[in-house]
């Protein structure tokens, strides 16, 4: 048995539990037409909540971009005040941050297709059930119930093939934001607790060894101002205002 | 004949291209049975291309069942094994 023919059978399977069947020819068409109108519900609720599961991890990439600016920048700063040692530490933890970046990009991705697919499935079961609704009222206005039996087999098996392919494509897509989710979840406490801290804290041990370097280099040259303010012979150590004071006899 | 690729639509194909799409078919099965994911992957795109490529579309408020149908673009290995393993199908 090939592939194809597996598949076959299982969708075929499926979709004759997609519509139950009434006694009453007449009264399943009506019966399965609601059933249309509530998976049609349900692909566009499925479109939302991948769509909302994307917004959230693009929201995630841009916080994630933020940090690997402030590392950028931080690397910068520390090289300006030759400190080779806490640039690599920045950039180690930039490139930490874009293979983070990475994953999410790859994942966005993904869940774009999956909801392209959806959008897609969307259409083409609306346009099956519009033609179903036209089939419908034709064959409940023409045909007695023992007529309509027949007239409505290919309308009744074309829609619910549809529909059980839908349906699949549903359950996929949900578990693909199931999945998104849980980790998008990880991330967000990574962000919020422990690992990621020390990068996306507003002041991170970088930035307080960076402070460090800016206030010993601002308390020299204020030191160094006082010292040409009070002028020759004021400094106690001598070396320091003698040139200063040198300068400015 | 009328074939549908999940989640992409029903194509309709002449005999001779139906032919042609089941020897294709073969070498599908044959991958998923040698547990080989690669050859699985390009046997099934190749398999999706040609009833796109061999057939014409159905429109989409035609409503027909299929003769037969087959797994859409990109699905893996182990998401087919899903698919037909959720309805309890024993595998043959």
């Amino acid at each position: 048995m090939g592939l194809m023919a597996r598949f076959t059978t299982i969708v075929k399977a499926k979709a004759s539990k997609a519509l139950d069947k009434a006694e009453d020819p007449r009264e399943t068409l009506d019966y399965s037409y609601e059933k249309q109108l509530e998976l049609l519900q349900k692909v566009r609720r499925g479109v939302a909540d991948v769509a909302t599961s994307k917004k959230r991890l693009e929201l995630q990439a841009a916080k994630l971009e933020q940090n690997v600016e402030k590392l950028d920048g931080q690397a910068r700063q520390a090289l300006q005040q030759s400190r080779e040692d806490l640039a690599r530490v920045a950039l180690e933890r930039k490139k930490a941050v874009q293979l983070q970046l990475q994953s999410i990009d790859e994942q966005r991705a993904q869940l774009q297709g999956e909801q392209d697919k959806l959008v897609l499935a969307e259409q083409r079961l609306s346009a099956k059930v519009e033609a179903f609704r036209t089939r419908k009222e034709t064959i409940k206005a023409q045909y007695t119930a023992a007529e309509a039996q027949t007239k409505i087999g290919e309308a009744f098996s074309g829609v619910s093939e549809e529909m059980a392919d839908v349906g699949m494509a549903i359950e996929r897509a949900e578990n693909k934001t199931e999945t998104m989710r849980a980790r998008a979840g990880a991330i967000d406490e990574l962000l919020e607790s422990g690992a990621l801290t020390d990068i996306t804290d507003g002041r991170d041990s970088i930035d307080r060894e960076l402070e460090q370097l800016a206030i010993g280099g601002s308390v020299d040259a204020e030191l160094e101002k006082m010292r040409a303010e009070l002028g020759p012979g004021s400094g106690a150590s001598g070396q320091g205002s003698i040139e200063s004071g040198e300068k400015a006899s | 004949m009328i074939v549908r690729i999940l989640g992409e639509g029903q194509y309709r194909l002449d005999d001779a291209a139906f032919a042609a799409v089941s020897e294709i078919d073969d070498r599908v099965q044959a991958a998923a049975e040698a547990d080989d994911e690669a050859g699985f992957a390009s046997a099934l795109t190749e398999l999706v291309d040609a009833v796109i490529a061999k057939g014409s579309p159905l429109s989409a408020d035609e409503l027909h069942a299929s003769d037969a149908i087959v797994p859409g673009h990109g699905t893996t290995l182990a998401e087919a094994r899903e698919l037909l393993s959720s309805e309890g199908l024993i595998p043959n």
